[in-house]
């Protein structure tokens, strides 16, 4: 037990509360509800990094500010058990900056109905920071699906084109995800005959008397599926541009930013490491189909003219790195996907505001339709080049996201040499799209139909409102990128501490 | 022979044990005598003395139980049978009829119907099914059960001025006939199976379940006893509506008044697996040939329900169907129960949840306000959380809980099932419920997307709009919907109160 262990419940106390208090003061007008909604975001962030100042990583592996509370389910094993170790503490405190900046934007925006907008993304901040600090696995799976389902109708409400069909797609698919990882993790629960949800009992139950392979290797492709559907795994991705393209922008930077490494986090800290038997018997699998997220979802992305939908593809194909880092299954690969993981969270975020912004200014997402932006919004330029740079991973900007492909790279390198070409390649491609959009949309001269929108809206540069939430992102994304020991340190120590990964290195 | 059975019936007579029974046996004779001799400006106050009526004897029962002094063991010559287990069953039922009830008052306000009759019936069927739940003879079984099922017949054919209302009574009658023959007809076979002296393990009152599960025990093999389970399998299948007998419910469901549907959906259901868990214990013996058969129903059960459901757009028939579903997932529980004890928790705590859902839904379903209430479709919910944000909110959650979305109850109860299931090692069956779960997403998910989405931007013409949804809600009707939504999170968040209960 740590002194601090409730800021960590506070930091999911805190947004749920707000949500309510949100509509409470709904009719106080737009100032009350923007400071209550700004700080049921902004306190978590408060307390994520004050955690992460206080963290020790010299505790290798445990979990610190660990607290446990019986919810009354404790009939099959489970407790609301949280706590935060090296590897959930720099995603924790990277929902809480994502949050902030989405949180920021949306109190801000003219979205119909505020409050309940406002009511929906405090839920899923909730849910969010609820995700990486659960030690239970059943606490792991709700608190997802408390911030999954608030998406669901905010892409159905607040959407854009498509929002009915896209809300259906991606509620349909994401149930099939949940469910089957929820298969994989009662499997687990009831085969390892531990009785109990929790992680840490899991574990050590496991390390002395693990499953049986077979019983691995089915339930490790229930997690391995389920989870991937969540995380846009090719070829049950077609969910993620789609829904992306519809999505209000706070939402989609919240889903892609944050609730999409929901399935990462799982692999990586529930079913790697509880199932070590099961992922060598399904590392072809991830191999050949992370592929088919780099190059295919790749070159998918090149098609695009649509600026968000090319966002949404890029993200799936960030994704594919993430996979081949997990395959190789070293601390160096996991840790490269860790750290990606908090980097791309940063950046996708910033991107899909951004280009809700360049919405706004030209009343388009079809990036034919644009061009010379730069020259009426600098600003705005300026961060998206920077925005998009970082996305590519190119030192500078990306720093951080840099950092993180390249321990990818050099893992899968040590994994099968080969792909490393493959990985390259993509690297090529994401550039190609990524400096043809910023090409498109800012520089070049103005197009007809960019002329004819501005005779209607006037074109000015980002205001301070904008600016705001877009800089806390860009500032994060520097200082990770500047100073990456900061988080691998916790990251390699809790990765160390777990043979999976270890024993790859020796 | 005969005599001596009834002297020892009647000196195990202890009608202390049945006394919520007896008391809303007396109530509802009450309700007929205030009729008569209160004033008839005053009628409108009887289904108030109804509701306040059953709330007292659910306090009694839920004292009783949480004080410890419930009755237990057998009683009525082992006509019944009270443990636990029949005590969350009454309280079930009580709350249940409660909210009908309320429904009932809201709907028939709206009709120039005789009222009082309708709360008659009602605390009539409540008082059987709670008998029901509690039997342990299957002449006890049987005539609680055909008390019931007469009281329905009424009920759902009581708006006799629509057809559809007419012609759902008509059908339920022959179907509801037609099972209980068939149950009565297994009934018969049993008896005259386990009363055969010429077999180990007979007995003269062999209708008695502990004395039939023990001459099943002795003749797993026996022939009659065998045919008399499948059909009385058969006919519990008809009450809870698992395939193939589920084919009277999306009309029956569509055309009886709304409180009737409630109380098909909640109380004849959760009544069904009352007895349904009582049998399984009474079939332990034929377990080779009671499982498969339940398991096979439950697969077809799950698959048809989600199925049929997906193209239906009247709301009666999406959720008769649903309940469809619902009823397959609970018996992939009753399943799971043969081998992990605490399934039966599972069960019960899905049926609690399933009850709180419905209550919520059928509530938002009663004060949508339309005259003809067998004609509600999914456009009919256009607009409406933006025309009352209360009952769009009440019916999210309702929905929401049927579908089994986390933080809701039904998601627990789903989640309680599954690893039952697991544990129990039903492969097959849990990956079938999965199934139906994704499947019945869709169709949950297209209820609420005619409730929301597509209203926040077209707007209907305010002056065509009709009644308004809620008009007819008062004070409360939104402490009833309040209680119903509140337990539903409260159940999916926090299960100690609940849970306790359950294990203790």
């Amino acid at each position: 037990m740590h002194h601090f262990s409730s800021l960590v419940q506070y930091s999911i106390a805190i947004p749920i509360a707000a949500a309510f208090l949100t509509l409470f003061v709904r009719n106080w007008g737009r100032p009350a509800i923007q400071i209550v909604s700004v700080t049921g975001f902004g306190l978590p962030l408060v307390f994520a990094l004050f955690l992460w100042g206080l963290y020790d990583p010299s505790e290798p592996g445990g979990y610190a500010f660990v607290s446990n509370v019986d919810t009354g389910l404790s009939l099959i094993g489970v407790s609301l058990h949280l706590g935060l170790n090296g590897v959930s503490l720099p995603l924790f405190v990277m929902a809480a900056v994502v949050g902030l900046a989405a949180g920021l934007y949306a109190a801000q925006s003219k979205a119909d109905n505020l409050p309940r907008y406002l009511f929906c993304l405090l839920i899923m901040q909730g849910g969010l920071m609820g995700v990486f600090a659960s030690i239970d696995v059943f606490f792991f799976y709700f608190f997802h699906e408390l911030a999954l389902i608030p998406t669901f109708v905010m892409v159905g409400i607040w959407g854009g084109r498509d929002r009915n069909y896209a809300a259906m797609k991606m509620t349909i698919y994401l149930t099939l995800g949940a469910m089957l990882s929820l298969v994989g993790l009662i499997a687990i629960y009831v085969k390892s005959g531990a009785e109990s949800f929790d992680l840490i009992t899991l574990k050590t139950h496991l390390a002395a008397a693990p499953l049986a392979d077979s019983i691995q290797n089915y339930a490790f492709g229930f997690l391995l599926f389920g989870f991937g559907i969540l995380v846009s795994l090719w070829p049950l991705h077609t969910w993620a541009p789609l829904g992306y393209g519809a999505a209000p922008s706070s939402a989609a930077m919240l889903h892609a930013g944050v609730l999409k490494k929901f399935g990462l986090y799982g692999l990586i800290q529930v079913a790697i490491p509880l199932l070590p038997e099961g992922i060598k018997q399904w590392e072809n699998w991830i191999v050949w189909l992370a592929l088919g997220n780099v190059l295919v979802v790749g070159f998918i992305a090149m098609a695009q003219r649509d600026l968000k939908q090319m966002i949404g593809y890029s993200s799936v194909m960030h994704m594919g790195y993430a996979f081949l880092g997990i395959a190789a299954m070293s601390v160096l690969g996991v840790g490269g996907v860790v750290l990606m993981m908090v980097a791309h969270g940063l950046t996708v975020a910033l991107l899909f505001m951004l280009a809700t912004m360049v919405h706004q200014r030209t009343q388009t997402f079809e990036m034919n339709e644009m061009g010379g932006l730069a020259k009426k919004a600098p600003v705005l330029a300026a961060f998206f080049v920077c925005a998009m740079m970082a996305s590519i991973g190119l030192p500078g900007p990306g720093l951080a996201n840099f950092w993180g492909e390249i321990s990818i790279f050099l893992a899968v390198y040590d994994f099968r040499s080969w792909l490393v070409y493959a990985v390259v390649a993509g690297i090529v491609i994401s550039a190609v799209y990524g400096l043809r959009s910023i090409a498109n949309v800012f520089f070049g001269e103005e197009t007809d139909e960019f002329r004819e929108s501005q005779k209607e809206v006037a074109v000015e540069d980002m205001n301070w409102a904008e600016r705001v939430p877009a800089l806390v992102l860009v500032i994060v994304m520097f200082f990770i990128g500047f100073f990456p020991k900061t988080v691998t340190e916790s990251i390699n120590d809790t990765l160390q501490s777990e043979p999976v990964y270890a024993q790859v290195d020796e | 022979m005969s005599t001596e059975i009834f002297q020892k019936i009647a000196e195990t007579n202890n009608w202390g044990m049945i006394a919520p029974e007896l008391a809303l046996g007396i109530l509802a004779l009450g309700l007929l005598v205030l009729e008569v001799i209160l004033p008839k400006v005053a009628h409108g106050g009887i289904p108030r003395i109804a509701i306040i009526g059953q709330l007292g004897i659910l306090g009694y029962v839920i004292i009783g139980a949480c004080s410890g002094n419930c009755p237990t063991g057998e009683a009525f010559g082992g006509m019944l049978h009270f443990d636990g287990t029949g005590q969350l069953f009454r309280v079930f039922f009580l709350v249940a009829s409660i909210y009908v009830s309320y429904l009932g008052m809201v709907s028939l306000d709206r009709k120039t119907l005789p009222q009082v009759e309708y709360f008659h019936i009602l605390l009539v069927i409540t008082a059987a099914l709670m008998l029901l739940a509690q039997a342990n003879h299957f002449v006890m079984l049987f005539v609680a059960l055909e008390t019931a099922t007469v009281g329905f017949y009424i009920l759902v054919s009581y708006f006799r001025h629509t057809v559809v209302s007419l012609e759902a009574g008509l059908k339920y009658l022959i179907m509801g006939a037609l099972s209980s023959a068939i149950l009565l007809f297994g009934i018969v076979l049993l008896y005259g199976a386990g009363s055969n002296p010429a077999l180990a393990g007979s007995n003269p009152d062999s209708l008695h379940f502990g004395n039939l599960a023990g001459f099943l025990a002795a003749n797993s093999d026996d022939m009659l006893g065998l045919i008399g389970m499948l059909l009385v399998v058969s006919g519990v299948a008809f009450k809870i509506g698992a395939f193939p007998f589920q084919i009277w419910i999306p009309d029956v469901y569509q055309g009886a008044p709304i409180p009737t549907t409630a109380l098909l959906a909640v109380a004849s259901k959760g009544a069904g697996f009352a007895m349904l868990l009582s049998l399984a214990e009474v079939f332990a013996a034929l377990g080779e040939w009671f499982y498969p058969l339940l398991s096979a129903l439950a697969v077809l059960t799950i698959l048809f329900g989600n199925l049929a459901a997906l193209t239906q757009r009247n709301l009666k028939r999406v959720i008769g169907l649903s309940g469809v579903s619902h009823a397959g997932f609970l018996l992939v529980g009753v399943i799971a129960a043969r081998t992990v004890d605490w399934a039966t928790t599972a069960i019960l705590f899905y049926l609690f949840a399933y009850l709180l859902a419905s209550a919520a839904v059928f509530s938002v379903l009663v004060h949508l306000g339309k005259e003809d209430d067998s004609d509600l479709t999914l456009d009919d919910l256009g607009d409406l959380a933006k025309r009352n944000g209360f009952l769009g909110m009440a019916l999210a959650v309702g929905v929401g809980s049927l579908a089994g979305i986390p933080p809701l109850a039904g998601f627990i109860g789903k989640l309680l099932i599954f690893v039952a299931a697991f544990k129990a090692e039903l492969y097959g069956l849990l990956g079938v419920a999965v199934v139906g779960v994704v499947i019945s997403i869709y169709y949950y998910f297209g209820i609420l997307k005619s409730a929301f989405f597509d209203a926040w931007q077209f707007r209907v013409d305010e002056d065509d709009a009709g009644v308004l949804p809620g008009a007819s809600l008062r004070f409360f009707g939104k402490i009833a919907i309040v209680l119903a939504i509140a337990g539903t999170l409260i159940l999916g968040f926090y299960q100690v109160p609940l849970g306790d209960w359950f294990v203790g």
